[in-house]
């Protein structure tokens, strides 16, 4: 079984990928990200945890620079390779995406271009980062084909999106983020929009890129379920804050926080639920965070909740490499 | 596709067959027609004559079989007024016509097409607004009223421009940008929302994420998919502004086919109007079947329907 | 924030001048100066007020027959909105009826309207109305009627999609369950439901029906003079346009501003019905 936490991660020590305290406002009303902290290390893959709506997605558009009008981001730091890129223009972050970070989306369906044909939106990554003709921008785009389990890749970089499954076209945009031998991948929840039999390919195959590429990868995911098996690192996002943050196995082993461990409740991961426990559900919604905020974001879900729970909270170390966020010493 | 095109074809002939009685009919509608040619001044045995040269004494049925068979042969009868085939008329005024139109299409997307797009990049500010409010005057403004302040400004008191006439292309820049403003609100929005749409699509997210530049991530993967429709509704423009003409052609004195028009049915030269209506149907027809081909090229996803 | 209040005030502008225009030409008889029709071949062409030499009793100056401007744009305004409404009316009655029929009852029957409006779409609409007026003879009617013939197609159309997003919901197919009639359904279910696109509709084709009726009336071939329509205004003007620029401007801006106001107000309506602009 190609389970992640059975081989162990083989991680290089200086992180690819550097987050302290990125913040991100929208029109100055509704806080989505609230001092998220995170690494990424190479050939580490580190899952971005949370319901919908908890400022995961909104996290990784960030570090893409891909905010939209209206969104206001800050950073203590946002560092790719040790290289800070807050200050970036937008031409210089260009440079870096679909080169040294590369992303893909939920949406396999609509996140290709109806107008052009693989091959076109293949090769005009390549063409655009490192030059060279469109031809050998094809040939190393039905190699990667080829590598990502796409059947007869010449006749499909003549085909147009339309052409192809939903879990094709996963392959294509994975493939395409791959044109330029990217250090970073930040997967959006690639897998939520596909059947369950295809999921767990395009899982297996990211995976297998990693050990073979030695990718770093931030995977954004609401699923327990992929992060069992795929995770090195877990990060679990609530309200636009990290509210824990371990090891996969320490995770899953000894979950620290209220909200990770009725997260986990929730949802049957084989082999770390067990059969005596019941199946629970966390009631209410993620709730909007306003500006002005102060305490923990989970309170009014919690069981645990206490009066504290409305002052700072404080960040715990549950050993060397386990924090969370909560007034509750485990 | 094949199917959908000979459908399409035979729907086209249909049409053609409807335009063909209704213009029939049109010419019909006025009671007697030899009255109408001979004028106030003929008398009982002038009409008479005139009902007998022109067949008008043989009953409906025939002239319309008659009418609808020499249609069919490319002959659309004589002008009472010029005594000449019609269809040869109709041959020497077009290219004026054709010009004025092609000018006016040119104008309108070359106008309607960049503050589209604008517009849409900045939407809800005050650029876009201001786009929008363009929009609007444009399909406010009477035309022939908008060509008659731009005779005053640019022919009498700057004295750039012929006022009338085409003697050489000079005499096109006027009536062209009249006749541009009717198809530039059209287009304009509909650049502007077809924009918009893109633009905030997930393939535009995944264009930018592949570190694309701005124009490309624009001018080719936004526009390409915006411009489908624009083409569509261009070519059925077109037929519009042909269409339309006839009001502008009259104010410039511009002698194409709009004018002829114009001039026949002020001195009831039958065949040239219903010849001229024919005409324009058959052409807007055709238009509307090359939009649907060109979409077909434009969007892959038409191409294997 | 800035745009949300531009587009509150060109929607109250534009009912504002709809609305000012309807006064006028309802209550024209009570508000005229003069008489419209009333020549005085002494004092033709008197300038307007805003210029030098113009004359007491005329704030808009006289026209080349000596007729008060202000009076004759008055009773134009009642033709403008007469065209405008009938036209509406009109053409409302023929393309509502086809789009819905269409649209309800789909197949053969939606075939054959979409037939008639690939039709209507192919004759060329000016032309042809040249045409009709200059057969049958000009009147205010005759105007109407044709308007009224030719422009029904955008009814057609968007009463069609709109019926045909209708047909299938719950409420339709609930008052097919409990037996009502089709015809019951289309009055009382269908057409309340698609009525607020059908009013943004009716205020373009107001607009494109003034339009054209001043079109025509310029061709010589609308309403018949001496009646004082905007665009035979402009028409009877011309001659003198090079001199007194003023006698084409006075009409063309009213025009201009009642065309603006009604467009002002369908974008307005669209806004706030949450209808589609061209469905």
């Amino acid at each position: 079984m190609d389970c992640a936490i059975c081989w162990g991660p083989r991680v290089t020590p200086e992180p690819v990928l550097e987050v302290r305290d990125l913040r991100i406002r929208f029109g100055g009303v509704v806080d989505a990200v609230r001092g998220v902290s995170l690494d990424v290390r190479g050939g580490e893959t580190h899952c971005l945890v949370g319901e919908s709506g908890c400022g995961k997605s909104v996290t990784a558009l960030a570090i893409m620079g891909l905010l939209g009008r209206g969104a206001v981001r800050s950073s203590a730091r946002l560092a790719f390779r040790g290289t800070e890129m807050a200050g970036l223009s937008e031409r210089e972050m260009a440079k870096l995406r679909g080169d040294k970070i590369a992303m893909i989306f939920q949406e396999p369906m609509t996140s290709l271009n109806p107008a052009f044909t693989i091959g076109s939106q293949m090769a005009e990554v390549f063409e655009r980062h490192r030059g060279g003709g469109r031809r050998v921008a094809l040939d190393r785009a039905a190699g990667l084909l080829g590598r990502v389990g796409v059947s007869a890749p010449g006749l499909r970089l003549a085909q147009y999106p339309h052409q192809l499954s939903g879990g094709l076209r996963q392959r294509v945009m994975i493939a395409m983020a791959l044109m330029c031998d990217p250090e970073l991948l930040i997967a959006d929840e690639p897998t939520t929009a596909l059947d369950v039999t295809v999921q767990a390919q395009i899982l297996r195959l990211l995976v297998e890129l990693q050990r073979d590429l030695g990718l770093a990868i931030l995977l954004i995911t609401h699923d327990l379920g992929v992060v069992a098996r795929v995770a090195h690192r877990v990060s679990v996002m609530y309200a636009g804050e990290v509210v824990e943050s371990a090891p996969a196995t320490d995770l899953f082993a000894a979950p620290s926080h209220p909200y990770t461990r009725a997260l986990l409740a929730c949802v049957p991961v084989p082999g770390v639920v067990r059969r005596d426990q019941p199946l629970g559900s966390i009631p209410g919604t993620v709730p909007r965070m306003e500006p002005g905020f102060t305490g923990c974001a989970f309170r009014a879900r919690c069981r645990y909740a206490m009066e504290v729970c409305a002052d700072d909270v404080p960040l715990r170390l549950q050993g060397p490499d386990h924090r969370y966020l909560c007034q509750l010493v485990v | 596709m094949l199917t959908y095109l000979l459908r399409r074809f035979v729907l086209a002939l249909l049409v053609i067959f409807t335009v063909l009685t209704i213009s029939f009919a049109l010419t019909r509608l006025s009671g007697d027609i030899a009255v109408a040619i001979a004028g106030p001044a003929a008398s009982a045995e002038d009409v008479a004559v005139i009902r007998k040269t022109y067949g008008f004494d043989r009953p409906l049925p025939v002239q319309f079989v008659e009418w609808v068979r020499s249609a069919a042969s490319g002959d659309l009868g004589r002008s009472y007024l010029y005594r000449e085939p019609v269809s040869e008329l109709i041959r020497d005024r077009l290219p004026v016509t054709l010009k004025l139109g092609f000018a006016a299409l040119m104008v309108a997307l070359l106008v309607a097409i960049p503050l589209g797009i604008v517009a849409a990049m900045r939407e809800g500010s005050l650029v876009d607004r201001g786009v929008m409010l363009v929009a609007l005057v444009g399909q406010a403004m009477p035309g022939f009223w908008l060509a008659l302040l731009l005779i005053i400004q640019f022919g009498l008191r700057l004295q750039w421009l012929p006022i009338a006439g085409a003697e050489d292309w000079t005499g096109f820049v006027l009536p062209a940008i009249v006749l541009a403003f009717s198809a530039i609100p059209a287009l304009m929005r509909l650049t502007r929302s077809g924009m918009i749409d893109a633009l905030s699509s997930d393939y535009v997210r995944t264009a930018r994420a592949k570190g694309l530049s701005r124009a490309s991530i624009v001018m080719k993967h936004a526009l390409r998919n915006a411009a489908m429709p624009v083409v569509a509704v261009s070519a059925v423009q077109l037929g519009a502004l042909l269409g339309g003409s006839v009001v502008i052609e009259a104010v410039f004195a511009l002698h194409g086919v709009g004018f002829l028009a114009w001039e026949s049915i002020s001195k009831n030269d039958f065949p040239v109007v219903q010849a001229v209506v024919l005409f324009l149907a058959v052409i807007y027809i055709a238009l509307t079947l090359i939009a649907d081909l060109f979409n077909a090229v434009l969007d892959p996803r038409l191409r294997a329907a | 924030m800035m745009a949300v209040r531009l587009r509150l005030g060109g929607t109250l502008l534009g009912a504002a001048i709809v609305l000012f225009v309807a006064v006028l030409a309802v209550f024209a008889p009570l508000l005229v100066p003069h008489d419209p029709f009333a020549q005085d071949l002494m004092g033709r062409l008197a300038p307007p007020m805003w210029l030098d030499g113009a004359q007491a009793g005329h704030p808009f100056g006289t026209d080349q027959l000596g007729r008060d401007y202000l009076s004759r744009l008055i009773y134009g305004a009642r033709i403008s909105m007469l065209i405008g409404t009938a036209t509406v009316v009109t053409s409302g009655l023929i393309g509502i009826t086809l789009g819905v029929l269409g649209g309800f009852f789909g197949g053969l029957v939606d075939d054959a309207v979409m037939f008639v409006i690939t039709c209507r779409l192919s004759i060329p609409l000016v032309l042809v109305a040249l045409a009709v007026v200059s057969l049958v003879g000009s009147s205010l009617t005759v105007v109407v009627l044709t308007l009224g013939l030719l422009l029904w197609d955008r009814f057609a159309v968007v009463s069609r999609t709109t019926t045909m997003q209708v047909r299938n919901l719950d409420f339709v197919s609930a008052a097919r369950a409990a037996g009502c009639s089709r015809i019951y359904i289309m009055w009382h279910e269908v057409l309340p439901n698609i009525v607020h696109h059908l009013v943004v509709v009716a205020t373009l084709e107001m607009a494109l029906a003034i339009l054209l009726e001043a079109a025509l009336s310029f061709l010589g071939l609308g309403v018949p003079a001496p009646l004082p329509s905007w665009g035979l205004m402009i028409s009877e003007a011309k001659d003198y346009m090079f001199f007194t620029p003023w006698v084409i401007e006075i009409p063309g801006v009213a025009l201009f501003v009642l065309v603006l106001g009604i467009n002002l107000l369908g974008d307005g309506l669209r806004d706030l019905l949450g209808a589609t602009r061209d469905a």
